[in-house]
């Protein structure tokens, strides 16, 4: 299990690897990779701010949780805070199993849980100058009750 | 304890941390004894349903009892991923 909160860039492709070629007992490995994305109002930036200490410790609870329920072999989340760009990755989540449903599942839980339960805020900042907080969304907290 | 602050919480009151001395009971307490300080206070803790709580860095509720909790966190829903 490898948990990281960053402020540097990290890269997708050498972490996908390196976790891909860890695995021997897995027979898929799922990632999924969050980016920043431009907005109608065009993007400039988007700054994260983050609780040090919670932050990892709720990440590190929910890749528990994820094992607890499904077989993995393996978890790793990366995410980070400061600022970023339109096209920056801002987060990356590998789930590693048997079978490449627990791997999909576990994933998809991580994400869900990462939305609304780890303590991030983003705030977007728009090229005319403009700066406000990202509104939290109904659906990533209607989500969690799926699991 | 000490009592922390993020995002717009964070800015509305002007700082991330400070230490406070009570004697409240639950978090809805020490809320209320911070909303009588000073008008940045109160309009930080305008609407409690738009912020979150957490105890020692656990998440948790307004009704919770403070006892033996040394760090309070207050902030917005949060927006990661």
């Amino acid at each position: 299990m490898d948990i990281r909160v960053l402020a540097d860039p990290f890269d997708f492709g050498a972490e996908a690897q390196g976790f891909a070629a860890r695995q021997s007992a897995s027979g898929a490995v799922v990632t999924f990779t969050g980016i920043v994305r431009d907005t109608d109002a065009g993007l400039l930036a988007m700054e994260i701010e983050h609780y040090p200490g919670m932050t990892e410790s709720q990440l590190t609870g929910f890749a528990e949780q994820a094992r607890k329920r499904w077989a993995l072999e393996d978890v790793l989340v990366i995410h980070r805070h400061g600022r970023m760009e339109p096209g920056d990755m801002i987060m990356m989540v590998a789930t590693a199993a048997r079978h490449r449903k627990d791997a999909f599942d576990a994933a998809e839980f991580l994400m869900d849980f990462l939305k609304s339960r780890a303590p991030f805020w983003k705030r977007e900042i728009t090229r005319d100058g403009a700066s406000d907080w990202v509104q939290s969304k109904d659906d990533d907290e209607d989500a969690l009750s799926r699991w | 304890m000490d009592v922390l602050y993020f995002a717009w919480v964070r800015e509305r009151i002007g700082l991330p941390k400070e230490r406070v001395e009570t004697n409240a009971a639950t978090v809805a307490e020490l809320v209320e004894e911070l909303r009588a300080r000073e008008e940045r206070y109160a309009m930080a803790f305008e609407d409690l349903s738009a912020l979150r709580v957490a105890l020692d860095q656990e998440l948790s509720d307004f009704d919770a009892p403070l006892d033996g909790v040394r760090e309070v966190a207050f902030f917005p829903p949060m927006t990661g991923g």
